[in-house]
């Protein structure tokens, strides 16, 4: 089995998206010659054409909104928004006038487009370009959203999400770009949007995260007294109830893990739903994991304390299954 | 659901060749926003409205010179738009009532009036937003390999927020066939053009983005239609974008709920005098196409019509309950099917 890196992945599924597909075209800054800031598009522009792999000014609402046109009218276009911040100035495009396009034409209007963008925190880009954002367009009726955890979803999502008939947002965590990892292509692989998956069999705890943090999580699972099963949900909206209440009925506590601060985080709703619908399973409070409600701080040392580490999800959900009441966050500890 | 898929949005817009039925549908379009006030008293509309009389002449003028297959986007002052382009009163009217009828099924309400088969993708609420998905348009009909242009219809108060300069700069940089249509009518929202924009004319803003700039008598059918022929023209050859300014007026305030007491004492009284219907009217008499006194009675008959049409509307029902989670996703039914913008 090969090793590549995981940026390959986004590379290696666009392409093939484009090559099996000539309504697939990407419009971005940066991505064409320069083959992005990121490499993830590089050489996209000599396989596929200027006319399909498309240059644009720093215009996100032009660009947003011309993939919005170009999708009502039969073409399939990936938008890359560099930083994920970048989509504010233009985010109507995409959670007002894509997400209604189907709604507003019964139907006979569709706007099938990706907005693929690298997201999160981790490598000092400072407090304007290490958001996650997932909560922007999350619970948009009409938009989907998955988060990339790997290389093997970063391919499996990302052609799943271009073939999708309906608007996708695609967030890459920039962290994972420069990992490397053993995975053989194969241009058949899709996951389902909407799926989760369990990747470590557990009977104490289940650990629901997503992104850059499933690492952390399988990481905390190994280290951790309590045997921790752990979910990477995949696809934040719509996400997957079954799978997540199936997995809190077997372990009777449920532990997020979000790269968000608590007020915007996914978890707020995994834990709503489980509260409400498999209260009974329960044997402790469900608790979360999250960042502290603060924008992501430079320093080196203090980003690092920031994001969760394997050492305090693995304190954390030990204190869980131990005491069965839901434990502090470091910085109330602090305080 | 029983949407409208007839054949008539296409047949009327094909009729517009007929110079008698571009001044019958300016009359259509003044009746039909007429009778949405009338509507409204009467308790069958809700929310706002947005209306355009006094604009007639851009509508008909914008639609007689395209095709049913270019792609139209256009804000929520678009009622007028929609019936040039062949929406039939009855869809109009039903839409705004949120009847089943109407061309949304009345899910969508007078700011959403949509018809894929000439060529309007759904009118949208926010400003600005219809002139980059008129970029993309533009865009998928040369992946086509296609000579369709697409046409953004937007205020003068879409001319101070950032979609109109990234449009027009992302459409003169790509020679993308887009026509970018602006209806200045003097005031965005309740506030006078001098208050929020530094010039006096639009149409002086295309100089920044090296495309033509035109300004056109906008009460006039006839010189709105020649301006769009020759910007659709060089649009269709490949020769990139225009920006149109056509100047106009609303008689009405900007919503259900202005009265437009900030408009100066005269005003509205002077551009009565150039009433874009009475012109057309006036040419055409002098053309031998109407006869003296021939408009009274052009305006008795459409204004019987829209009542028909209004009857209709009040008699199909409100939409199922069911309709409430169809459409959302293709997850979610509804019988979706897709417009093929090329199928022809």
């Amino acid at each position: 089995m090969a090793k590549i890196w995981i940026r390959q992945a986004v590379l290696r599924a666009l392409d093939d998206a484009m090559t099996d597909d000539p309504t697939v075209i990407m419009m971005g800054e940066d991505i064409a010659a320069a083959g992005g800031p990121f490499k993830v598009t590089e050489g996209l522009l000599a396989a596929h054409g200027p006319d399909r792999v498309i240059d644009t000014p720093i215009s996100e609402m032009a660009f947003m909104g011309a993939a919005v046109g170009a999708a009502v009218c039969g073409m399939k276009p990936v938008v890359e928004m560099m930083f994920i911040e970048f989509i504010g100035v233009a985010l109507d495009q995409l959670t007002t006038q894509a997400a209604t396009m189907r709604y507003l034409s019964r139907g006979r209007l569709t706007a099938p487009l990706v907005v693929r963008a690298s997201a999160g925190a981790g490598q000092g880009f400072g407090c304007q370009h290490s958001q996650m954002l997932d909560h922007w367009f999350r619970g948009t009726p009409g938009l989907k959203v998955v988060v990339t955890s790997n290389a093997r979803t970063t391919y499996g999502l990302l052609r799943s999400a271009i073939e999708d008939p309906d608007p996708v947002v695609v967030l890459e965590p920039r962290v994972l770009y420069a990992e490397r990892e053993e995975y053989e292509f194969d241009r058949n692989y899709r996951i389902p949007l909407g799926q989760a998956e369990i990747v470590r069999k557990g009977t104490d705890a289940t650990l629901v995260t997503c992104g850059s943090m499933v690492r952390v999580a399988l990481a905390a699972a190994e280290s951790s007294k309590a045997n921790i099963e752990v979910i990477d949900l995949l696809t934040l909206w719509p996400w997957d109830r079954k799978t997540v209440a199936d997995s809190v009925a077997r372990t009777g506590r449920l532990v997020t893990l979000e790269e968000a601060p608590e007020g915007s985080g996914w978890g707020g709703d995994v834990v709503s739903h489980i509260a409400i619908q498999a209260f009974g399973s329960l044997k402790a409070p469900p608790h979360r994991i999250t960042l502290p409600e603060a924008p992501v701080p430079y320093s080196g040392p203090l980003e690092a304390r920031f994001l969760p580490s394997p050492a305090y999800v693995a304190e954390q959900v030990d204190a869980l299954v131990s005491t069965n009441k839901s434990p502090a966050p470091w910085w109330r500890n602090a305080a | 659901m029983t949407i409208s898929n007839s054949n008539a949005p296409v047949a009327r817009r094909e009729a517009l060749k007929d110079r008698l039925e571009q001044l019958t549908r300016m009359i259509e379009i003044r009746s039909v926003e007429e009778r949405i006030q009338k509507l409204f008293a009467e308790g069958h509309v809700r929310g706002s409205t947005h209306l355009a009389n006094g604009q007639e002449a851009v509508s008909v003028g914008i639609a007689r010179s395209i095709d049913p297959d270019d792609i139209v986007t256009c804000t929520y002052r678009g009622h007028g738009h929609a019936l040039a382009l062949g929406v039939t009163p009855a869809a109009v009217l039903g839409e705004i009532c949120g009847r089943v009828i109407g061309c949304a099924g009345g899910l969508g309400g007078s700011m959403h009036l949509v018809e894929p088969s000439v060529g309007l993708l759904p009118t949208a609420a926010i400003i600005g937003a219809g002139l980059p998905i008129a970029c993309g348009a533009a865009m998928a009909a040369r992946a086509r390999g296609n000579d369709r242009v697409a046409v953004a219809i937007f205020g003068d108060g879409s001319a101070n927020i950032g979609a109109f300069h990234e449009s027009l700069n992302f459409a003169a940089i790509r020679k993308l066939p887009v026509v970018f249509v602006c209806e200045n009518n003097l005031y965005g929202e309740y506030t006078r053009i001098q208050l929020s924009t530094p010039v006096e004319d639009i149409a002086v803003r295309a100089a920044s983005y090296n495309m033509p700039g035109v300004i056109v008598d906008g009460q006039d059918a006839d010189k709105v239609a020649e301006a769009m022929a020759e910007a659709v023209a060089r649009a269709r050859r490949g020769d990139g974008p225009s920006l149109v300014e056509m100047k106009t007026y609303r008689y009405s305030g900007h919503s259900r709920s202005d009265p437009a007491t900030y408009r100066p004492a005269g005003e509205l009284d002077a551009w009565l005098k150039r009433d874009p219907i009475d012109i057309f009217a006036n040419r055409m008499v002098e053309e031998n196409i109407l006869a003296a006194g021939g408009l009274d009675k052009l305006k008795a008959e459409v204004r019987e019509a829209v009542e028909l049409a209004t009857a209709e509307v009040l008699q199909s029902p409100g939409p199922e309950l069911g309709e409430i989670m169809a459409h959302v996703g293709a997850y979610s039914g509804g019988g979706d099917q897709r417009w093929n913008f090329w199928s022809k």
